[in-house]
């Protein structure tokens, strides 16, 4: 149970930044995503909490004490690669049971803790196995077994999921999130997937290029993205430019109502989002009701996708799977104003 | 086809390595041998008794020859593993450089860099010692240390590495629990080529070592150009038996589609 405070955290390769004044609290017992696109800077992050990397500028703080003088093997700071998972030479009672000889434990209490541990991740008497006599899940939670096994303070996973077929993933998914509750140990996992953020962690932190673009709880990346980028990354790329006054925003295609109490942005320019699941594609009243053209239809299995031409802009939106419209019908839909969000406006327009 | 593949390569040792050896292990047993005999027509042991007695200076220049490749091979790993590592493992300026200047002694011929050595060791007093043959042994062995560990390096990686240091071992643990048993089988190979390169050295143990340092090429030289092929044959298999003893050692490494051949491409 560990409290992590990464303080204007920077790095710098030569000339590039990979991370830029990076600030982030994480609560003890938590389990936070950092998500991105590859190349965003979340792999260097976790190297600079293990003490692997150290920052350009900024501070690494555990419980409040700052870390960025003490090495790696002091720190606490457990983590388990995407490749090379297990070491070759050793069999997987010694692979599990490495940290507690560094620390000195007696071989005895090893061997106990060891088997306890391989109970725990459904592996039991694999002890004298080799790592190559394993298949890739197995690699994995023997892995993590390692890693849980010295109690770390904080434990970090570079694309857990990754290698796994779907099954597996599953699989996976629900082991690290049971153990990691049973064990209350604050972790950190990093992921391109947004499905298996918003599914595995307490609270994502959304970065790219470096540079922190939203650190909140899984719904609100769905529900109040802090900009355009963030809702495209979260699959929702239905925008309209409009000028917001009081409790409602002008666009080309008339005036929507909102919620003032719900929307953050202030009067002035703004841009119009809603997901795509929350159009009402069957409108059931006239308030923001709106014109628009069908391009195309899918039918996905479980419901149907549209694709709307919103003054000018291309929308998607998810109707009943049985919906009957043709393409270039003109149809009534339906903005609930509940379902609204502001974004702010985009650069140059 | 893969069958005769294999049956091919079989037949081209047999015939490269053991066939050349028979005419020595007969050569080195006869007496009189005069054509046109096809076997000898007298046999005797008295090349034998040669080679173990002190004054052919063969186990003598054996012995050196043996501690001198030993020695070598600790110099070239403490040099050729932590210049292989960073090779692989980093980006650095001047790479490119120093990369070009460890394969430099495998193009120069080591006759020409010797000469100038030979100059620089005088006034070093390093002419005539045990330590001035070893360290100009050491110019044509660590291409290949490093060769080969580069390749064995950069398969390995940090990952396994950087996952112990995380789960509280500290770099000399590091190293002795993880980065050791992994490039082992590598760092064999390549200790087997130094203490071969090192064994052959004719030229620089002459010009160092100045006749002081007796090696056991030293010893078998004279006899080559000399008429006694018995005396000749029997040294020569003396000298071959390490090297043939260390290619049955290695080639269940050199076998394999092992990193520790990768580094080769790179010639």
């Amino acid at each position: 149970m560990t409290h992590v405070m990464l303080k204007g955290l920077t790095r710098r390769f030569d000339d590039v930044i990979a991370v830029n004044n990076l600030n982030l609290e994480v609560e003890s017992g938590e389990l936070i995503a950092f998500l991105g696109p590859s190349g965003c800077g979340k792999t260097t992050t976790l190297r600079m909490i293990t003490g692997l990397l150290l920052p350009s500028e900024g501070d690494v703080q555990f419980d409040g004490k700052s870390m960025v003088a003490v090495p790696t093997e002091k720190r606490g700071a457990v983590m388990v690669f995407q490749k090379h998972l297990l070491f070759p030479t050793m069999d997987v009672a010694r692979n599990v049971g490495f940290g507690l000889k560094m620390a000195g434990i007696s071989k005895k209490e090893i061997d106990r803790r060891v088997s306890e541990m391989l109970e725990l991740v459904h592996l039991p008497g694999f002890e004298t196995r080799r790592p190559h006599e394993l298949s890739g899940g197995q690699q994995q939670r023997i892995a993590l077994a390692r890693a849980l096994i010295v109690r770390p303070n904080v434990l970090l996973l570079d694309e857990p999921l990754a290698n796994l077929d779907a099954n597996l993933r599953l699989e996976m998914r629900e082991l690290i999130r049971t153990i990691q509750r049973e064990m209350n140990i604050t972790s950190i996992f990093v992921t391109h997937d947004q499905e298996e953020a918003v599914m595995l962690a307490d609270r994502i932190a959304l970065m790219f290029d470096g540079v922190l673009q939203q650190f909140d709880v899984p719904k609100a990346f769905y529900e109040r993205p802090n900009s355009a980028e963030v809702a495209h990354f979260f699959r929702n790329d239905n925008f309209l430019a409009g000028t917001r006054r009081g409790d409602c925003v002008e666009t080309g295609l008339g005036s929507l109502a909102i919620l003032p109490d719900h929307v953050t942005q202030p009067d002035g320019k703004v841009v119009v989002t809603v997901r795509p699941e929350d159009i009402y594609l069957a409108p059931t009243s006239d308030e923001n009701l709106i014109h628009v053209k069908v391009l195309a239809q899918v039918y996905m299995g479980t419901y149907k996708q549209v694709q709307l031409d919103v003054d000018g802009n291309k929308w998607l939106a998810h109707g009943p799977a049985d919906l009957d419209i043709r393409e270039g019908d003109t149809i009534p839909i339906q903005l609930p104003k509940t379902h609204i969000w502001l974004l702010p406006p985009a650069n140059g327009k | 086809m893969q069958r005769m593949f294999r049956w091919i390569a079989i037949i081209a040792i047999v015939l490269g390595v053991a066939l050349p050896v028979i005419p020595q292990i007969i050569w080195s047993l006869a007496h009189r041998w005069l054509f046109p005999s096809l076997l000898p027509t007298e046999w005797s042991m008295s090349s034998w008794e040669y080679v173990f007695s002190p004054s052919s200076r063969v186990v003598e220049g054996f012995m050196n020859s043996l501690e001198i490749a030993v020695f070598v091979c600790i110099l070239s790993i403490l040099v050729g593993l932590p210049a292989a590592r960073a090779i692989a493992l980093n980006d650095f300026k001047g790479k490119g450089i120093i990369e070009w200047l460890l394969m430099v002694p495998i193009i120069v011929p080591g006759i020409v860099s010797t000469l100038g050595i030979h100059q620089l060791f005088i006034r070093l007093h390093l002419t005539n010692t045990f330590i001035g043959v070893s360290l100009v042994h050491l110019i044509p062995c660590i291409p290949y240390m490093v060769l080969v560990m580069v390749s064995v390096f950069s398969n390995y990686g940090t990952e396994l590495e950087d996952t112990a240091r995380t789960l509280g071992a500290g770099p000399i643990r590091v190293f002795l629990n993880v980065t050791l048993p992994g490039i082992l089988p590598g760092l064999m190979v390549a200790t087997m080529f130094t203490f071969l390169i090192s064994w052959g050295q004719y030229i620089t143990t002459v010009l160092i070592g100045g006749g002081t340092i007796v090696t056991l090429p030293v010893v078998l030289f004279p006899f080559i150009t000399g008429i006694n092929y018995s005396n000749a044959a029997a040294i020569s298999l003396v000298f071959v038996a390490p090297a043939i003893l260390v290619l049955i050692f290695t080639s269940r490494q050199l076998g394999q589609d092992s990193a520790v051949m990768g580094g080769f491409g790179r010639l």
